[in-house]
C-alpha cells in the first residue's frame, strides 16, 4: 500500500503534462476523458487506500513513502516524501472525490468554451498541487503545494482573461494570499532555525521538548504560520480577495474557492496542532478571528445581489466556523465541518453555476425567480444543499457538523459563551441568507427563462453531492443522540484530546437552541422574501445594508491604507537620481543620433564634399607624420 | 625625343584631377558629374602610365588598360541609371534626387 500512494498526486500531474504538451492533437473528448479520468483514478486509489487504512491500521498511524531526496545541504534535508494519516486521508478523499465530480460537471459546463483544454490543464494541476499539499511529510513540500494551488487559483480566476475585471480579481487574490504566504515562509525559516528540520513528524515531537507553553518564540512561530492560514482561507483581515475570486468559472469556485484550497489554512493549523497548543494566545486569537469572520461575512452575504457572491461570503463565514472550532481545540469537529462543507458548498456552487449558465450569464438574484418548476433537479439539490448549509436539524449533514462546533465552542475548556453566542448569531444569519437566496431564485414569479435543462453530466454530480450533504452527517452523531463516532474515532490518533470545561449547560439545550435558530432563520426568510409580510427594506435598501454589501468597507480601507500610498510613493519615486542617470544617458544617445542623422540629407554633392574633406584631412595628418 | 620632367607630369595629372573634382562638386547636371569622374579616373590612369615610362616597366600600361575597362563598365551602368532617372523624374539635376535622406532628422531642410 505504501508504495502506491504517490500515484494519487502524480496521476493528475501526468494528465496535466499530457494536456499541456499535446492539447493541439487530442480531441475534446480525449481531453475530457484525460482530465476527469485522472482525478477519478486518484479518487479510486484514495478510496482503496482508505479501506485498507481502516481495515488494517498501519504502524504509527500513517503510510509513508519517500520518492526522492529533494535537497540535502548543511544538515538540512527535505525529501519528496508522502505521508498519509487519518487527517490526510479525509482531505485526500474530499479533494479527489469532490474534485472528480466537479471535473465531470465541467465537461458539460465548459463544452462551448474555447479554453476547454486549458481549463482542464489548470484544474488537473490544481488537484495535483492540492494533493501534494496535504500528502507531503515536510513543510517545504507542503509549501510547494501551497504555492501551486495559489498559482492555479490565480490562473483560474483570470480564466476569462479578456475581461480586465477578471484579471484584476485574479491579481487581487494572488497578491492578498501572497501577503499571508510571506508570513508563512518566514515562519518556516524560524522553524528551520530552531529545529533544523521541516519534517512535520519530527517537528511535532520536538516542539514540546524545546518550547515551553506560551514561550515568545512559539507564539511568534504560531502567529507567522497563522498569517499564511488566514491568507489562504480568506479570514479576517485577509478575506477581501474571495468575493472577487468569483470572476472565475463556477466549477472553479466550487472546487478551489469552496471545497478545497480555501480550507488549506484549516489543514495547516490542524496538521501543526502541537505548535498552536504551545501558543495558547494564538489559539484564542484563532477562535476570535473565526467568530468575527463568520459574523462579518454572514452580514455581507445577507445583502449581496450576485448569487455567487452570496456563496463566496457564505464560504468565508463557514471557514470562520472551522477556525472557531480549531481555536477552541475541537480539531476533529473542524475537519468534520470541512468535509461536510465541501459537499454542500460544492453542490451549491455547481447548482449556482447551472443556473447562471442556463439563464444567459445572469448573476443578479433579483432578476431570477420562479425557477422551482423550470429546473426541478437543480431546485431540489440546491434546496438540500441550502438546508445543509443552514443546518436544518436531524436530516441534514450540516446540522451534525455545525452543532458539534457550537457545542464545543461553549463546552471546551478554552471556549466561552461569547464565542458560542457569535456562532449562534452566525447560524441565524446563515439560514437567513441561504433561504433569502433560495426564495429569490426559485420562488416568486419567473423573470428569466432558462435556455434548456442541464444535461446528465451536470445533474449527476449534483445528485451525488446532494445525497452526501444529507447522509454525510450520520457518521458522527452528537454524544447524546447515538453511539456513532466513526469520524472522531478515525481522527483520534492525529489530534490531542479535547478537555471539556466542568460547568456548562447540558448538551441537549444547546442543540435545541441551535435547531430553533436554524428553523427560525428559515421562517424569517420565508416571511421576508416569500410572503413579504415583513418588509425586507432593511436588508435590501438601507445604508447599513449598503455598508455590508461593500464587505464592511475593507476594500475601501485597504485601498486608502496600502494601495494609494504605494501608488503615490512609486509616483514620486519615478524620478529619483538613479532613474535620472539612466534617462539622461538615453537622452544623450538620442540627441547625438539626431545630430548625426542630419548628415544624411540625401544630397549627392554634399556626400562627395564630405568625402573630399575627409580625404584632405587624412592626407594632412599623414603628411605631418 | 624630348623628355618632360617628372614634376611637370605629376603637376599636369594633379591639375587634371582637380578640374575633375571641382567639376564634380560644382556641377548639378548628373551627366557632367559623370564626365568629371571620367576626368579624374583618366588623370589617375595617367600617373600610372607616367610611372611605367619613368621606371621602364610595363605594369603602368597594364594598369591603364584595367582602369579603362573599369571606367567603361562604370560609365555604361552610370548612363543606364541616368537614363532611368530621366525617364522617371524628367530631370538631370542631382540635387533634386534626395529620396535617400533621413526624413526624420532633415524635416526642416
Amino acid at each position: 500500500m505504501t508504495t502506491f500512494i504517490w500515484l494519487i498526486p502524480v496521476l493528475p500531474l501526468i494528465s496535466f503534462l499530457i494536456n499541456v504538451l499535446f492539447n493541439r492533437v487530442i480531441p475534446r473528448r480525449g481531453i475530457a476523458l484525460l482530465g476527469v479520468g485522472s482525478v477519478a483514478l486518484s479518487a479510486l486509489i484514495t478510496i482503496i487506500a482508505g479501506i485498507k487504512f481502516l481495515s488494517i491500521p498501519p504502524a504509527g498511524g500513517a503510510y509513508t513513502t519517500t520518492i526522492y531526496t529533494w535537497l540535502s545541504t548543511g544538515g538540512f534535508t527535505a525529501d519528496i516524501a508522502f505521508r498519509m494519516d487519518a487527517l490526510t486521508l479525509v482531505f485526500c478523499f474530499v479533494i479527489t472525490f469532490v474534485g472528480a465530480l466537479i471535473h465531470l460537471y465541467s465537461v458539460e459546463f465548459m463544452k462551448d468554451d474555447d479554453g476547454f483544454a486549458r481549463f482542464f490543464a489548470y484544474m488537473n494541476l490544481f488537484v495535483s498541487s492540492m494533493l501534494i499539499l496535504v500528502l507531503s511529510n515536510n513543510l517545504l513540500l507542503l509549501y510547494l503545494g501551497w504555492e501551486g494551488v495559489g498559482l492555479c487559483s490565480y490562473l483560474l480566476i483570470g480564466f476569462w482573461y479578456k475581461d480586465p475585471a477578471n484579471d484584476y480579481a485574479a491579481r487581487k487574490a494572488f497578491i492578498v494570499t501572497r501577503i499571508g504566504d510571506t508570513f508563512m515562509i518566514v515562519g518556516l525559516f524560524l522553524l528551520v532555525i530552531t529545529f533544523g528540520t521541516l519534517n512535520i513528524d519530527t517537528l511535532l515531537r520536538q516542539a514540546p521538548l524545546v518550547w515551553s507553553s506560551g514561550s515568545p518564540v512559539a507564539v511568534i512561530a504560531a502567529l507567522l504560520l497563522l498569517g499564511g492560514a488566514l491568507g489562504k482561507s480568506a479570514q479576517l483581515p485577509l478575506q477581501t480577495w474571495l468575493p472577487d475570486a468569483m470572476a472565475g468559472p463556477s466549477p472553479v469556485s466550487a472546487l478551489i474557492h469552496a471545497a478545497t484550497m480555501v480550507t488549506a489554512g484549516v489543514y495547516l493549523i490542524a496538521r501543526l496542532n502541537v505548535l498552536f497548543i504551545l501558543a495558547p494566545e494564538v489559539l484564542a486569537a484563532i477562535a476570535i478571528i473565526g467568530a468575527a469572520t463568520l459574523l462579518i461575512a454572514g452580514f455581507s452575504a445577507l445583502t449581496q445581489h450576485d448569487l455567487k457572491r452570496v456563496l463566496a461570503y457564505s464560504t468565508i463565514s463557514q471557514i470562520g466556523y472551522m477556525f472557531l472550532a480549531l481555536g477552541v481545540g475541537a480539531w476533529s469537529a473542524a475537519i468534520f465541518h470541512f468535509m461536510i462543507h465541501a459537499f454542500f458548498k460544492a453542490l451549491l456552487f455547481l447548482g449556482a453555476g447551472s443556473i447562471i449558465l442556463l439563464l444567459h450569464e445572469e448573476h443578479d438574484m433579483h432578476k431570477m425567480g420562479g425557477l422551482r418548476k423550470k429546473m426541478p433537479i437543480v431546485f431540489l439539490t440546491f434546496l438540500i444543499g441550502g438546508a445543509s448549509l443552514s443546518a436544518l436539524p436531524l436530516i441534514t449533514a450540516g446540522f451534525y457538523s455545525k452543532d458539534q462546533i457550537l457545542w464545543f465552542s461553549l463546552a471546551s475548556g478554552i471556549g466561552s459563551k461569547w464565542l458560542w453566542l457569535a456562532g449562534i448569531a452566525g447560524a441565524l444569519l446563515t439560514s437567513l441568507y441561504t433561504f433569502r437566496m433560495i426564495f429569490l431564485v426559485f420562488f416568486g414569479e419567473a423573470k428569466t427563462e432558462p435556455k434548456h435543462q442541464p444535461g446528465p453530466l451536470m445533474t449527476i454530480p449534483l445528485i451525488i453531492l446532494a445525497a452526501l450533504s444529507l447522509i454525510g452527517g450520520f457518521i458522527e452523531l452528537p454524544h447524546n443522540l447515538g453511539p456513532v463516532h466513526l469520524f472522531s474515532r478515525l481522527l483520534e490518533p492525529v489530534f490531542p484530546a479535547l478537555i471539556l470545561s466542568e460547568s456548562h449547560a447540558p448538551e441537549w439545550i444547546i442543540q435545541v437552541i441551535s435547531a430553533l435558530i436554524a428553523i427560525g432563520g428559515i421562517y424569517l426568510a420565508y416571511l421576508l422574501f416569500n410572503k413579504k409580510t415583513l418588509s425586507s427594506n432593511v436588508i435590501e435598501k438601507s445604508r447599513l445594508s449598503h455598508f455590508f454589501y461593500q464587505g464592511w468597507g475593507f476594500d475601501w480601507l485597504y485601498n486608502k491604507l496600502f494601495v494609494l500610498p504605494l501608488v503615490w510613493l512609486s509616483q514620486i519615486d519615478k524620478k529619483d537620481f538613479i532613474d535620472k542617470f539612466y534617462s539622461s544617458l538615453a537622452h544623450a544617445v538620442n540627441y547625438s543620433g539626431t545630430l548625426l542623422s542630419r548628415t544624411q540629407n540625401g544630397k549627392l554633392r554634399w556626400y562627395v564634399m564630405v568625402m573630399v574633406a575627409g580625404l584632405i584631412l587624412l592626407l594632412t595628418i599623414m603628411l605631418n607624420l | 625625343m624630348m623628355t618632360v620632367p617628372m614634376e611637370t607630369q605629376i603637376l599636369f595629372a594633379g591639375v587634371l584631377f582637380l578640374i575633375g573634382l571641382v567639376g564634380l562638386l560644382v556641377r548639378r547636371n548628373i551627366i557632367f558629374m559623370l564626365m568629371s569622374i571620367e576626368l579624374m579616373l583618366n588623370s589617375a590612369a595617367m600617373v600610372f602610365v607616367m610611372g611605367g615610362a619613368h621606371w621602364g616597366h610595363a605594369d603602368g600600361q597594364v594598369m591603364f588598360i584595367f582602369i579603362l575597362t573599369v571606367s567603361a563598365a562604370e560609365v555604361s551602368v552610370g548612363l543606364a541609371l541616368i537614363l532611368q532617372m530621366y525617364h522617371h523624374y524628367r530631370t538631370l539635376d542631382a540635387d533634386s534626387m534626395r529620396k535617400l535622406k533621413d526624413h526624420k532628422a532633415n524635416e526642416n531642410l
